[in-house]
């Protein structure tokens, strides 16, 4: 592993010399590490690159850690991970990735993830990705999750992109089970010329399923993000999204959330904020003796937290 | 001490909110200032804390002219400011806000008691962000609470019963009691509250724009309540 990686990997994955459970590390299309448990079986993809990952059935507080690093310029990365979640199993799962640029060509990573979660299984999947290097090279992050809940199955996943990643195309998709719940929390910052798309599709076709979407994302400088999402309600269920975005500078953005009510007794909700921050806010925190720049500073901060 | 000397401040279309306002609020008392709806007194209190600059006139705060203070600068020479109309952010929670207050880490305990004071139950707030998921009564709670944090010389609260309850709000009258008798500051609040101005050391009558009454609460209590200057609690919404 080289100390580009190690650099990535402490920001992206709170990674401190060693990771506690089962892990895999990715570095420049490459495994640089691996180590599996009794109940968390990591292995390499047979038919693409990649891993296919088993969780055994009521595998109870473990974590996974499956960061890829992509430390230089001129790579393009391209990796299918499948998750496979017995069924009530109860874990962590830490991914991540980091890029760093060092001369003029591109460097990429494409992951492409599946869950596949199992009758009362639950999950958290934490996600955290950065850009690095001065570089003039363009950091290209293109995440796809795919994601099939089973009965009673929680997926909640926590994503976090601040700055440094010049374009990103996030996609999301997910079919939902009876009883099945699906929670992603998704905040993006993006300066300078950085582009950010998100798309999110998601089917709740079991009986009392119910997804809580929320995004929260700061456009800074001549940055530019796009927020799609389609909740469809095919039973009895509830969508929720919500979408907000502070736009600093000239930073632009559109938002287009999407509710398709294909049920009598689907309840869907979508709620969308995109704004400056707010005078009063600013006002508030300077009588409590911060300085504009202070008080924008944290407010964004809180926001994005 | 507080000195205002001469000061004018009117409103685009040109009409006149405060019109030649003078006064003086003495060190370590409770002032009230009260008055007619639009008579000036949340203008007054803003040009105080650097929220709007007066056309014309000048601030003295312990002998220093601060007219040409911005906020920050006067909130770091010990002026607070309560909004009457709490401000909410999404993603600060109770916590950041009272410790941005403070101006430092809090301990737990010392959160509870800040929060305690203003009649919240900590464990229920400490971790609350301070977005519209609260009632307008919680966040005026907070809004005074971020005041108390501070515990600065001159603590300016905007109508503190605006959107409490009347049964919390005597809880409130309980805390500025407090406030008073502990604290080396001043304190000066805007209100229209029978039961705030019974409390006060001074009173200030502002109407149109100007100092009507001033004195002590003896003095000038009895004419409000003969002339029903303040409404009782139930005429107000």
């Amino acid at each position: 592993m080289n100390d580009t990686t190690r650099q990535l990997l402490e920001i992206i994955s709170d990674f401190d010399g060693e990771f506690k459970g089962a892990y895999n590390i990715r570095e420049d299309g490459q495994c640089a590490a691996r180590e599996s448990t009794e109940n968390i079986k990591i292995e390499s993809k047979k038919d693409a690159p990649g891993l296919v990952i088993h969780i055994k059935p009521h595998t109870k507080g473990e974590k996974v850690y499956i960061p890829a690093c992509v430390t230089k310029s001129g790579i393009d990365d391209l990796v299918y991970n499948d998750f496979y979640v017995g069924e009530g199993a109860d874990v962590t799962i830490v991914a991540g990735c980091g890029v760093h640029t060092t001369g003029v060509e591109e460097a990429r990573h494409n992951g492409i993830h599946r869950f596949i979660l199992e009758k009362d299984a639950n999950v958290l999947y934490q996600e955290k990705h950065i850009g690095t290097g001065k570089q003039e090279g363009i950091r290209r992050i293109d995440p796809v999750t795919d994601v099939e809940l089973g009965e009673n199955s929680k997926l909640t996943m926590d994503t976090v992109q601040l700055s440094g990643v010049d374009y990103t195309t996030r996609t999301t998709r997910g079919v939902l089970g009876d009883g099945a719940r699906l929670i992603i929390k998704e905040r993006i910052m993006t300066d300078g010329k950085e582009q950010a798309k998100t798309d999110f599709y998601v089917e709740l076709k079991g009986e009392n399923s119910g997804v809580d979407l929320m995004s929260r994302s700061v456009a800074r400088d001549e940055s530019y993000q796009e927020y799609h999402s389609v909740i469809k309600g095919m039973n009895v269920c509830t969508g929720h999204s919500e979408c907000d975005a502070i736009l600093v500078g000239n930073g632009k953005v559109s938002a287009s959330p999407q509710l398709d009510a294909e049920h009598p007794d689907a309840a869907l909700i979508h709620e969308a904020a995109i704004g400056k921050i707010a005078g009063e806010q600013i006002l508030k925190l300077r009588t409590l003796g911060l300085t504009e720049e202070e008080a924008e500073q944290k407010i964004i901060s809180g926001f994005l937290k | 001490m507080l000195r205002l000397e001469n000061i004018r401040w009117s409103l685009e279309d040109g009409r006149e909110i405060l019109n030649n306002v003078s006064l003086e609020i003495p060190d370590n008392k409770l002032v009230v200032i009260t008055g007619p709806n639009g008579g000036g007194k949340t203008t007054l209190a803003k040009v105080v804390a650097g929220l709007i600059t007066p056309e014309d006139g000048r601030i003295f705060f312990d002998g220093e002219d601060i007219t040409g203070l911005d906020i920050t600068q006067r909130a770091k020479l010990g002026i607070s400011y309560a909004f009457q109309q709490p401000v909410r952010f999404k993603g600060l929670t109770v916590r950041d806000l009272l410790e941005l207050a403070a101006g430092k880490p809090l301990k737990q305990n010392e959160i509870c008691e800040l929060l305690g004071k203003v009649g919240l139950c900590k464990n229920d707030y400490i971790d609350r962000e301070v977005n519209a998921s609260l009632s307008g009564g919680e966040i005026k709670r907070i809004e005074i609470a971020t005041v108390l944090a501070r515990g600065t010389k001159l603590s300016i609260f905007d109508e503190p019963e605006a959107g409490i309850d009347l049964w919390s709000f005597a809880g409130l009258v309980d805390v500025f009691k407090e406030v008073k008798n502990k604290i080396n500051g001043t304190l000066m609040i805007i209100s229209h509250q029978e039961r705030i101005l019974e409390i006060a050391d001074e009173i200030i009558v502002i109407s149109k724009g100007q100092v009507e009454n001033s004195g002590s609460a003896q003095e000038i209590l009895p004419t409000l309540i003969k002339g029903s200057r303040t409404p009782r609690p139930c005429e107000r919404s």
